[in-house]
């Protein structure tokens, strides 16, 4: 076998190709990683932008800027870019880099289908952003699309639909290629329960996306026939039901939420234990949450729609199970405190981002229990309390752990420390800001203000002032981010890495059992043995 | 760190002082002027203190944690990884907290679905942008509108203060007047998208939707002006169309149902006389800021791919049984208007954008044409705009 591998070493163990051909057609999990992950970078400044714009308008009452069609487009192209384009494939990219090198298998096993599911990504989303330039503006009734207002959409609505079809065609493949490379390619010594969290959470969450995309296709595409071939699937007038697309899209949109959000709790759960410098508390614990979690999140989905007028069963089932997603979740951070608890702890970047992810990420569960209560959410719904809800789970939670990961495997990718002072700076300016630009806007959903509304009362005026500031000083300090990243690909501190960068990674996961910078091609024979100290087996 | 310190300290400064200068600001729920409205207050004050203590209890560990067991304070790291009592302890406790919160969520819950023995009822329709109300027992009828001073101050580049617009954008032209201590029974649909129907002061909050019927009730128990907005995105005017409810004493209720039906006579009668052109026009002028200018624009150029202009469009300067059909059935994004004017209104109107905003056709249509038109209609709402 070893006698084999070597003959045909010299054969397979060219780098990559030169110039711009390379990143077109590349087949290689740490070249499509990256791509995903800058790509997802460049839509973060989008969306961000998008944010800003609205977040300009709404610094005073009065119209000011934009005019209300085009601040609704906002609204939507800002979520519709933020969760396509800029957290689903930054996960994406997370998954391609370390899936292979955590497990220890060569590269994804399905690389061709790995860039054929890219290049859709950016062409659903150049797809998508040029609706922006089309005679009626891009679409305006919100990321979520209910009819009847999605179907007042001008030239924009076949291509927003045909750009969703993409975005979910390049979901499902890259879920496809996630679940084939967990169940086939793990180093022999790696069962299923010896897998890092990351791992876990991510196969996981690729069984969601393939149930998921293609509800929401569906959904659309019903949309479209809605609008073009006279059928009336949610027109009241043909027999339909403006409310059935609101089930269909919620059995979509809620595990959708999670899609986001347990990849998260993967690299959260990886990073805390190795500053902690402890195993993980409760592994097994962990996998079993998330599973509890994603299968709860498939029923639960009319709780986005309490006020539509539900049965008084429906209404109090869609509560109780709700509620139930507490228990796991508290779980969760129950284990990460756990995990810290009598550790021995530093604060790199990383673990700072990841402590702020577990202190804010509480504080929108917090409010996400709160909302779990029906007849109280009958006040809360479609308000700014929902917005501060929702942007806790994202933001400091889904972006902040995006930006801990980063910091966190980039000297591995690259070899090259980055600069922690910039580091810090970058955490302590988006702990704070993020907290100065969606803390108020609880108070400003609890005193009454809808949300998607491009103007206010006068009474709202101090915390939306307030919540803007937060915004200028947040969006523009995620520069300081970018700066990082290209100063340590191109060199970083100038301090070389040791192969496990951080003290005691070697005993935590695979990855650190490599060369630093991480060799084109890694694992072209699996380990032998794998570490056990994160699974605690 | 220090620098981290100053900054925050700043910042905090910032907050405060910026909140300080106003003081109508509210950071908390309103108890309402409602019996549910109080239970709703009662159950998420409730949740939060539960919040708050958990969160004393998990941040407190955090952070405990994060202070004494640093590498810095040479903290050796102990190498447990479960722990079979604590996992089972922090899966029971949270199951049984949520108990204590679903049973008071579960009994308010059958409290607000109860519209039995109501002792009036009122149909609530939304439409873009405007509410129509019905009171199914006496017939009183009308659609509520933004205010003219605030329609004025939100447009773009008005140069108007916002703060000195009395209620801005929380003020209608004629109010939902209700009796005090009695429960209404309220139902909801819409005309052309989905709306939300929401008072915070009543506690809650209905959809509308186009084709169906929602319920939900109230009862006031103290007079007063209670204001809302619309909560569900409904298009390009979705935060202009706000809700006004007067809760007035029976005596006075009753008073303003006597005048309303008064108004209605009188309206009838109206649309009987005989008006000239230039009575039309000068009514006409309102009647198009009111309810066509947010689209076609103040001075009728519309908006360009979106909205037509009204300036010298062909409907306009064509046939004017051609654009009253139009104005009365709606295309595409423009409402029907054919229920929601009255027929002086839909007339005057009519003869207004024809001899104003650059048009000069010259014609006229009588209230009495349009009334003949109307009643032509059918009678219930949300005949469908094909596309």
């Amino acid at each position: 076998m070893s006698a084999a591998t070597a003959e045909h070493d010299d054969h397979h163990d060219h780098g990559p190709e030169k110039g711009l051909l390379r990143w077109i057609v590349t087949t290689n999990h740490k070249d499509i990683g990256t791509m995903y992950l800058i790509f997802a970078l460049a839509m973060f400044f989008v969306g961000g932008t998008m944010a800003l714009i609205i977040r300009t308008e709404l610094f005073e009452p009065g119209m000011q800027f934009v005019d209300p069609q085009f601040f609704n487009s906002m609204t939507t192209m800002h979520a519709l870019v933020m969760v396509f384009g800029a957290v689903m494939p930054a996960f994406v990219g997370l998954a391609n880099w370390q899936i292979p090198l955590m497990i220890g298998a060569p590269d994804m096993a399905l690389p061709r289908m790995n860039n054929m599911s890219f290049w859709m990504l950016v062409a659903g989303v150049l797809l998508l952003a040029s609706t922006l330039f089309m005679e009626g503006g891009a679409p305006a009734s919100g990321w979520t699309l209910y009819p009847p207002l999605v179907l007042q959409t001008g030239n924009a609505l076949p291509f927003a639909i045909f750009s969703v079809h993409l975005l979910g065609i390049s979901s499902i493949m890259g879920a496809i290629n996630v679940i084939a490379t967990i169940f086939n390619m793990r180093a022999p010594a790696m069962t299923l329960m010896k897998m890092p969290l990351f791992v876990w959470t991510w196969l996981i969450t690729a069984f969601l996306l393939i149930a998921i995309m293609p509800v929401f296709a569906g959904a659309v595409t019903m949309l479209l026939t809605d609008r073009f071939f006279d059928t009336s699937f949610f027109d009241a007038a043909g027999g339909g039901d403006p409310v059935l697309y609101q089930h269909i899209f919620w059995f979509f949109g809620h595990p959708e939420v999670y899609v986001m959000i347990l990849p998260t709790f993967g690299v959260a759960s990886t990073i805390i234990p190795v500053f902690a410098r402890k195993p993980l508390f409760g592994y097994s614990s962990m996998v079993y949450a998330t599973a509890a979690i994603a299968f709860l999140s498939f029923i639960v989905w009319a709780h986005h729609m309490f006020t539509v007028g539900m049965p008084m069963a429906g209404e109090l089932y869609f509560m109780y199970a709700t509620m139930l997603i507490a228990i796991p979740t508290g779980v969760k951070i129950f284990n990460w405190t756990a995990t810290m608890w009598k550790g021995s702890m530093t604060f790199e970047a990383p673990m700072l981002f990841s402590i702020a992810f577990v202190v804010l990420f509480t504080l929108g569960g917090f409010t996400g229990l709160m909302m779990s209560l029906a007849p109280v959410d009958f006040q809360y719904h479609d308000t700014y309390f929902i917005v501060a809800h929702f942007h806790y789970t994202l933001v400091p939670a889904s972006v902040f752990i995006l930006m801990a990961a980063g910091y966190f495997w980039l000297p591995k990718w690259t070899g090259n420390m980055y600069d922690e002072k910039l580091a810090k700076l970058h955490f302590w300016l988006s702990a704070i800001s993020v907290n100065i630009l969606f803390f108020p806007q609880h108070f400003l959903g609890l005193a009454g203000m809808p949300r998607r509304i491009p103007d206010y009362a006068v009474q709202f005026a101090d915390w939306n002032m307030i919540s803007s500031i937060g915004a200028f000083i947040y969006g523009p300090s995620q520069l300081i981010f970018v700066y990082i990243v290209y100063k340590t690909i191109k060199g970083g501190t100038g301090e070389k890495v040791t192969d496990e960068v951080w003290e005691g990674a070697k005993e935590q996961s695979l990855e650190w059992t490599l060369p630093s910078p991480t060799p084109y091609h890694t694992f072209a024979e699996p380990p032998k043995e794998v570490p056990t100290m994160s699974t605690g087996r | 760190m220090i620098k981290t310190k100053q900054l925050f300290a700043a910042l905090t400064l910032m907050v405060t002082g910026l909140s300080s200068a106003h003081a109508d600001y509210t950071l908390n729920l309103m108890e309402g002027a409602t019996e549910l409205s109080r239970d709703v207050y009662g159950l998420h004050m409730w949740v939060f203190w539960i919040c708050v203590v958990i969160g004393i209890i998990v941040f407190g560990a955090m952070f405990y944690s994060i202070y004494y067991h640093r590498k810095s304070m040479g903290h050796k790291a102990e190498q447990f990884h479960e722990s079979t009592t604590i996992e089972i302890l922090w899966t029971i406790i949270p199951t049984v907290i949520l108990v204590a919160m679903a049973i008071p969520a579960t009994k308010l819950m059958l409290k607000m679905d109860n519209v039995q023995e109501s002792e009036m009822s009122i149909k609530v329709t939304g439409w873009q942008w405007k509410w129509e109300y019905e009171y199914m027992d006496n017939g009183i009828h009308f659609f509520s509108t933004l205010d003219e001073a605030s329609n004025k101050a939100r447009q773009k580049d008005s140069g108007i203060d916002p703060r000195s617009v009395p209620h801005y954008l929380l003020n209608v032209d004629k109010p939902l007047v209700v009796p005090v201590n009695t429960k209404i029974r309220f139902l909801f649909t819409a005309a052309d998208v989905i709306h939300s129907w929401w008072v915070p002061d009543l506690g809650w909050k209905k959809d509308t939707i186009p084709g169906f019927i929602n319920e939900a009730w109230t009862s006031v128990e103290k007079a007063g002006t209670y204001r809302g907005q619309c909560t569900e995105l409904c298009g390009k005017d979705h935060g202009f169309m706000p809700i006004v409810v007067i809760a007035m004493e029976k005596e006075d209720y009753q008073e303003w149902v006597m005048e309303q039906k008064g108004l209605a006579l009188e309206e009838a009668s109206a649309a009987t006389k005989e008006w000239t052109a230039d009575e039309l026009i000068a009514k006409g002028e309102t009647v198009y800021t009111n309810n066509c200018s947010s689209c076609h624009m103040g001075d009728g150029a519309g908006m360009a791919g979106t909205f037509p202009a009204i300036t010298a469009s062909s409907v306009v300067t064509g046939d004017i049984d051609a654009q009253v059909e139009l104005m009365m059935n709606g295309k595409g994004m423009m409402p029907a208007f054919g229920q929601m004017l009255s027929a002086v209104d839909f007339a005057a109107v009519s003869t207004f954008i024809r001899n104003g905003l650059g048009n000069e056709v010259g014609d006229s249509i009588q209230p009495s044409a349009i009334q003949a038109k109307q009643s032509a209609l059918p009678e219930d709402e949300g005949e469908d705009d094909d596309e």
